[in-house]
């Protein structure tokens, strides 16, 4: 289904997209929000806007990816199940339509225990898997999500969805991502990869059940700036696998920034010449944005393609 | 069954200290099974009481029934003669017990319990939570793990990418339910159950619509 999407032309057009992340601010200033836009404006195609990542409060995904449209890139709204029943979540998806913005991501979000308010109540009236199934039903259908038809102007947004490789049961991530590709997904971006071999294995999995032409797949990756950041993510973040290899390496390393940006740049190069079935890269260089445009550029992934 | 904890002692001493007399009425349905109010914890919860008061000067007097089950009008009339004249009552019941007594008489009536969730015991002294009451049951499509309550998201198309080694991504504590829900799909053949992609839950079942009501028109007494 064809949307007013940029991403979803690119991808369509078969280009190798380089999608990049920014994190809103605990703060009502959008100042460094415009900073990093302006900044990666040129390196990536369209960036996500995180929705409360880590269940801690921020400006809110789609006021930032107003900010961000105006810089010039075109954002992807990330919107979780966690914090908004069916009613909000509608509320905001035609807010958001209407302020111009055209990609969605559907997650489940963090649980709120991890962030600033884990007395929350929490809502997770659906789950993403119903959510993408009920985005694609408002623009394919044309009917709320409650069967009700939107009369005119319904949002007809290019849909996403994340998956995530090292999470388990490990056999059964492949055929949960088919059905969130069944649901309606038609770009799929995956939790940061430090583990290749596993990252393979499961691509292996999507080639074999033809996923990769059924939506495109961009990879995530992280650069890491000191092997404590590398330690972290290994034992601290659920669902995540890091290699005590790479953890080494950084704490061998001379200047442990660089050799985190190299160790990001490899692993793109290796993903896009040796995996069949990836269309992109998803950069999730978390409070290190300025570095995106380093690694796009080492990567020979700059300029980016335009499209009409 | 309705598992229930005992509020910190010191927490029920500040809902009566102005009281003389107070009645403390356990309850012998579940929180008796768990633990929480039955016959004995209302005497110790009493005698605490009293020890506690006498300390400070300002003596309590007590007494204490044990309800067969507080949430039944049945066994509260009893309680007439026990409350007459305390000038408090501490219900040792889960909150439907409060509430009945509370409705009951015009008295100042109080929790001594939390209750906290429908479960069962795992071994002696543990509880777990089992289902979160949502009055539309999918047991029969999950391998009879409910996801409702006990996946942290109550996710119906699971597992979250927070599933790792087992676990849930609150804690290691933690079981994840998708996990159980797919190793037992899978030992019972039907993993491909787990492909059909499950509709929106429709919550009005469950208090969402707010408190529910059964009957059972066939044994209503007139
Ligand atoms: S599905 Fe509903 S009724 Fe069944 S165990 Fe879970 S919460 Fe209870
Ligand atoms: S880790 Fe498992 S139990 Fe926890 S929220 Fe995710 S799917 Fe549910």
């Amino acid at each position: 289904m064809q949307t007013e999407s940029k991403l979803q032309k690119l991808l369509d057009s078969g280009h190798f997209v380089v999608t990049a992340e920014i994190g809103p601010p605990k703060h009502a200033s959008a100042h460094g929000v415009r900073h990093h836009a302006e900044m990666m404006r040129d390196y990536v195609d369209a960036t996500n806007i995180t929705d409360c990542q880590t269940a801690i409060v921020r400006i809110s995904s789609i006021a930032t990816a107003v900010h961000v449209k105006d810089c010039g890139i075109e954002p992807i709204v990330q919107m979780t199940c966690r914090d908004r029943n069916r009613i909000a979540i509608q509320a905001d998806l035609l807010g958001a339509y209407s302020l111009g913005l055209r990609n969605l991501l559907c997650l489940s979000g963090d649980h709120q225990k991890f962030g600033n308010h884990p007395t929350a109540k929490n809502v997770y009236d659906i789950d993403s898997i119903q959510l993408i199934n009920a985005v694609r039903k408002m623009r394919d259908e044309k009917v709320f999500f409650c069967g009700e038809p939107i009369k005119e102007h319904e949002p007809r947004f290019f849909i996403g969805a994340v998956a995530n490789p090292f999470a388990d049961p490990f056999e059964f991530r492949v055929a949960r991502l088919e059905k969130k590709i069944e649901a309606g997904a038609q770009f799929i971006q995956t939790q940061c990869i430090f583990d290749m071999e596993r990252f393979e294995r499961f691509m292996e999995m999507v080639r074999e059940r033809g996923l990769h032409e059924r939506a495109h797949i961009l990879a995530g990756v992280t650069p890491l700036k000191s092997w404590r950041a590398a330690k972290y993510m290994q034992t601290s973040v659920s669902g995540m696998i890091v290699p005590e290899e790479l953890v080494q390496r950084l704490k061998n390393a001379e200047d442990p920034k660089k050799e985190g940006v190299d160790i990001c740049v490899e692993q793109i190069k290796y993903i896009k010449e040796n995996i069949k079935g990836v269309h992109g890269v998803h950069i999730m260089a978390i409070a290190w944005e300025e570095i995106v445009p380093e690694i796009v550029q080492r990567c020979g992934l700059y300029p980016r393609p335009k499209v009409e | 069954m309705i598992i229930a904890q005992q509020k910190p002692v010191k927490d029920i001493a500040a809902m009566i200290a102005d009281c003389k007399k107070v009645a403390f009425i356990g309850c012998a349905g579940c929180v008796a099974v768990c633990l929480a109010g039955g016959e004995k914890e209302t005497e110790i919860l009493a005698s605490a009481m009293r020890i506690m008061r006498r300390l400070e000067g300002n003596p309590l007097e007590t007494v204490t029934y044990l309800a067969t089950r507080q949430c039944d009008p049945e066994y509260v009339v009893a309680l007439d003669e026990v409350v007459k004249d305390v000038d408090a009552i501490v219900s040792l019941a889960c909150g439907v017990g409060v509430q009945y007594l509370a409705e009951r008489f015009d008295k100042w009536v109080v929790p001594a319990l939390d209750t906290k969730f429908i479960g069962g015991s795992v071994v002696h002294g543990i509880w777990e939570e089992k289902c979160g009451l949502c009055g539309d049951c999918v047991l029969h499509k999950t391998g009879g793990i409910c996801p409702i309550i006990r996946c942290s998201k109550s996710i119906l198309n699971g597992p979250c990418g927070g599933s790792q080694y087992g676990k849930c991504e609150v804690s290691k504590d933690v079981d994840c339910a998708w996990q159980l829900i797919y190793d037992r799909m899978k030992k019972l053949g039907k993993l491909d159950k787990l492909l059909e992609i499950q509709p929106f839950k429709d919550w009005s079942k469950s208090r969402d619509v707010g408190p529910r009501r059964a009957t059972r028109e066939d044994v209503i007494i007139e």
